[in-house]
């Protein structure tokens, strides 16, 4: 008893925190006062907004905001309480029905966070011992999903479909080996439509050849293609001309052109309504405020009547796609057609820490000239592949011909005077 | 016998906890119950396999028929056989505010609740029993709805964007300098969602080489985070003191399983009242082991901040305690605050961290600025910085409410688990059948009510929660009292025998803990 009281008299522990050095770059944020809409005013100045996944505009809508007024007299703001516990509203429904007739699927189910809807939808189908195909862009949230749920997980390099079949087939020859095992060990392939860490799409008829030659069931997350792919906004099941039942399940959040706070999944009954019960983002948490249901509905009306505002979109996207290529020590990584695009570095200086810090110097000199933009920002330890750093570009249906030329001239000269 | 805890001077004012045992012959029917509900479940699997009965739920896609099925038949068993019969008790919807009143929609099911169709028709002014609504903030009219108006039409509804990189607005850093003012502590950080606040910040503070121990009856939150963070996790049992002091004892003694390396950091997981069963965490004597021990202590106040302490600072200022003992205060804004998300608060050290490598300060999208509106309000409401007494007069309301409810039920003759002053108030119900009838007589006389069953609760201990709300007058409480006393009746749900176990002869298990590994 003696030597257990030294024992714990002697233990120290760590400090609970590392101190952060005071000059730690993701510390010190921006303050954004104001709406963050089409002009920001960051810091104090005034600026033109390239960095708020505002893709449709719809954050300052007026309309949009008139409906969140009539429910917030309706409703008030809080749900005070989980889907199953008298939280469910008149609103959750019928958003849930209008995003499954919009998404033309049987049925949808609404989160009330965007990052809990595709971290919460991946564990509730996918348990131990199952096997789940990622892409190795993928973002976080899907990554805390996989570890949520325990499964084996096997990354492919990113948009390479011989690699994946080279999975595929290797997981077949395992199967032979041992058939009564395969038959109860559940498969998935989890990809993105638009990647948000690369700004490319994935090759969605591969995958689906692939699903059916090998009997693996596919979830997609399409946060950033969602009301930007595809001739009504319907993603990039729509884009590729794709049958939508082909994908089991469609994870996506409203936080970028719904402009609203929250996230869905929709697909078949069959499949959605097994996290009724078991999604835990779902069961164990409040539902999403009204006010905020009542404005995803708006956006969404205002999106079916204006079929237009994606082509003007994407018109804009190849504009400055294009007006960005050749400035000299940046690169662009992304899709023409993507409104997220990446500016990395042409030559990485070998340290990240000092790649980090020239890309904020040219952030700093677009800051001063009007024009705001932002890092991307990562957790460099806990990413499975971590991206080289670079700049957020985003475009949104707002910006004019000129802000966008303004914007690429802009680059170009920060460019010059921080990278020479 | 109400047994009464002055442990050593710790605790400054009387701590009735109690949880009576359940009666033999009641459990002895509830598992009759769940037995012949399990037979009755094989053998309508076995029609319905058979095809003599009609199979209703959804069923896979014909063209993908030779995958690997999606769900185990035996996973589903509970829910198509045990759930579907009373599956009208929950998810009900309404459609007005979540008051002390409210509106539901009527529905009706032709087919054994298998589907729901909607008559139209609205009952109104249930007396809402069910929604977390203990200060009574979740209204439609008022300063607190104006101030939200005037943020939406200047703001609109979205953030799009995350708080490292262009999310952060002037209205979060006003949020968090309030709330770090309204616990006490240095500084505070809020996100979007409470159950990711748990989930995206514990793997932040804890990695592999730690451990962390976690009272057996945690929310599902923070078992996930617990789980994400890679650390080792050690259960103790439920709000007893010595089998924490035994964990601890251990962990440093023996250090890490297989490597005998001594620990990094010990991380003792609770929450302020647990919602299933009503009880108060014993604070003084956590603090003094945490203290004893040189331990984190992370309080999730998810329930309690608002609701309990003479001006509703929460569990802390409830037993008279500093803010600066408890490490990590965490707490939502959904309960008490009437709006949405969650909060964590302490040192700067800690804050300034959190800003730095928390999951979601990094990946998720930034509050929605009327609902930052709403919570900075109803805040200073509760502090009485807005001018009146409103906030003082709920926090008494709510208390006189707790109190008054729980004697009255007490009386009738109820089985009520936990702390007297705790405004969650679990009704025993133990057997299957009575959980639906239990929900369906008091929705018949206007009182709604959440009953909980397996697998939130142990098979045999389902009950009837009961939410008191600041904003509920004598004259509903004295309402739902007398529907209470009648169902009561009609269903034979007065159990108790006013027989209380005191709280230090509970048994305590003198073997071993449980670990759970990954």
């Amino acid at each position: 008893v003696q030597e257990k009281e030294e024992l714990i008299e002697e233990w120290q522990p760590e400090p609970l925190v590392p101190p952060v050095p005071k000059d730690h770059p993701a510390l010190n944020y921006n303050i954004v006062s104001g709406p963050p809409t089409h002009i920001i005013t960051v810091n104090g100045k005034e600026c033109i907004n390239f960095a708020s996944f505002n893709f449709l505009g719809l954050l300052d809508n007026e309309k949009v905001k008139s409906a969140a007024q009539a429910s917030l007299k309706k409703y008030g703001v809080g749900t005070c309480g989980p889907r199953g516990f008298y939280g469910t509203f008149d609103v959750h429904l019928e958003l849930e029905e209008r995003l499954a007739k919009f998404m033309r699927t049987e049925e949808a189910i609404i989160y009330s966070y965007g990052f809990a809807t595709i971290a919460s939808a991946i564990p509730a189908y996918s348990k131990r011992g199952d096997i789940v195909f990622v892409d190795e862009a993928a973002c976080f949230a899907i990554q805390k999903g996989l570890q949520a749920s325990r499964s084996n997980i096997k990354l492919f390099k990113h948009n390479d479909m011989a690699d994946l079949e080279r999975l595929l087939k290797e997981q077949e020859t395992e199967d032979q080996k041992n058939p009564r095992k395969a038959r109860v060990t559940r498969r998935f392939i989890v990809v993105e439509g638009l990647y948000m860490n690369t700004g490319d799409v994935c090759p969605l008829p591969e995958l689906i050849k692939l699903k059916y030659k090998y009997k693996v069931r596919i979830f997609l997350e399409e946060s950033l293609s969602f009301g930007v792919l595809g001739e009504h906004g319907r993603g990039i099941t729509e884009h590729f001309g794709i049958n939508i039942d082909d994908i089991d399940l469609i994870s996506a959040n409203m936080e970028n052109s719904l402009a609203s706070i929250g996230g869905f999944c929709c697909g078949r009954s069959f499949i959605i309504d097994h996290q009724r019960l078991s999604g835990q983002g779902y069961c164990f948490s409040a539902s999403l405020p009204p006010l905020l249901a009542a404005a995803a509905i708006e956006a969404l009306s205002i999106m079916e009547d204006n079929p237009d505002i994606f082509q003007t979109l994407r018109a804009k996207c190849e504009r400055i796609h294009k007006a960005l290529q050749g400035i000299s020590g940046l690169k662009v990584v992304g899709e023409s057609f993507s409104p997220a695009l990446h500016l990395q570095l042409e030559e990485s200086c070998g340290f990240q820490e000092n790649d980090v810090k020239l890309l904020k110097r040219v952030v700093d000199y677009c800051m001063n000239s009007g024009i705001a933009l932002t890092q991307a920002r990562y957790l460099e330890k806990e990413e499975k592949c971590l991206p080289p750093p670079s700049i957020r570009v985003v475009i949104t249906v707002e910006q004019t011909e000129q802000e966008l030329d303004k914007t690429a001239s802009l680059l170009k000269e920060a460019a010059q005077s921080v990278l020479n | 016998i109400n047994h009464i805890v002055h442990n050593g001077g710790l605790y400054k004012r009387p701590f009735n906890e109690a949880f009576e045992e359940t009666p033999m012959l009641v459990a002895v029917l509830t598992y009759v119950g769940y037995g012949v509900l399990t037979l009755f479940g094989y053998l309508r699997d076995f029609m319905r396999q058979w095809k003599i009965e009609k199979c209703q739920n959804a069923t896979e896609r014909e063209e993908q028929k030779d995958f690997v099925p999606l769900y185990q038949d035996f996973e589903n068993f509970y829910n198509r056989n045990l759930y579907m019969r009373i599956r009208d008790s929950w998810n009900r919807p309404i459609c007005s505010v979540p008051g002390a009143k409210v509106d539901m929609m009527e529905r009706v099911s032709h087919d054994y609740n298998w589907t729901f169709t909607y008559t139209g028709r609205v009952i109104k002014d249930i007396i809402n029993m069910g929604s977390y609504n203990y200060l009574g903030f979740a209204q439609k009219a008022g300063t607190c709805q104006k101030a939200a108006a005037k943020v939406l039409s200047h703001y609109g509804a979205g953030v799009c964007s995350t708080r490292q990189e262009m999310g952060n607005l002037d209205k979060h850093e006003e949020l968090e300098k309030l709330v770090a003012r309204f616990l006490g502590v240095e500084s505070a950080m809020a996100y979007g969602m409470g159950f990711a606040t748990n989930s995206m910040n514990i793997p932040a503070l804890v990695g592999k080489g730690c451990l962390i121990l976690s009272d057996e009856l945690n929310h599902a939150s923070l078992v996930l985070g617990a789980r994400l963070s890679g650390a080792t996790i050690r259960i103790f049992k439920h709000n007893n003191m010595q089998s924490l002091e035994k964990l601890l004892k251990d962990a440093i003694v023996h250090g890490q399983p297989r490597t005998r390396r001594p620990w990094k950091k010990i991380l003792i997981l609770v929450e302020g009242i647990y919602s299933m069963e009503g009880s108060i965490v014993r604070l003084p004597e956590v603090i003094a082991l945490k203290k004893k021990y040189k331990s984190y202590l992370y309080l999730d106040e998810a329930h309690s901040i608002g609701a309990l302490g003479p001006s509703g600072r929460g569990v802390v200022e409830y037993f008279g305690l500093s803010p600066e003992d408890v490490d990590v205060m965490m707490g939502t804004f959904t309960k008490s605050f009437g709006a949405a998300g969650g909060y964590i608060g302490g040192k700067k050290e800690l804050i300034d961290y959190l800003r730095t490598y928390s999951h979601s300060a990094v990946y998720a999208t930034s509050l929605s600025p009327p609902v930052v509106e709403q919570i900075i309000t109803s805040m200073k409401c509760i502090m009485g910085e807005d001018g009146t007494t409103v906030g003082k007069a709920r926090v008494q309301q709510l208390a006189e409410n707790t109190r008054y409810f729980r004697r009255r039920l007490k009386e009738m003759g109820f089985i009520i688990y936990g702390n007297e002053d705790s405004p969650v108030v679990p009704l025993m119900l133990y057997m299957p059948a009575k959980i639906g009838a239990f929900g369906r007589e008091m929705l018949k006389r206007n009182i709604g009510v959440v009953v909980v069953g397996f697998p939130a609760t142990p098979i045999i201990e389902s009950r009837a929660r009961f939410c008191l709300s600041a904003a509920h007058t004598k004259e509903m409480l004295d309402t739902a009292l007398k529907e209470i006393n009648e169902v009561g009746d009609l269903l034979q749900l007065k159990y108790s025998r006013h027989r209380l176990v005191p709280l230090l002869d509970r048994p305590f298990d003198e073997t071993t803990y449980e670990e759970t590994e990954d």
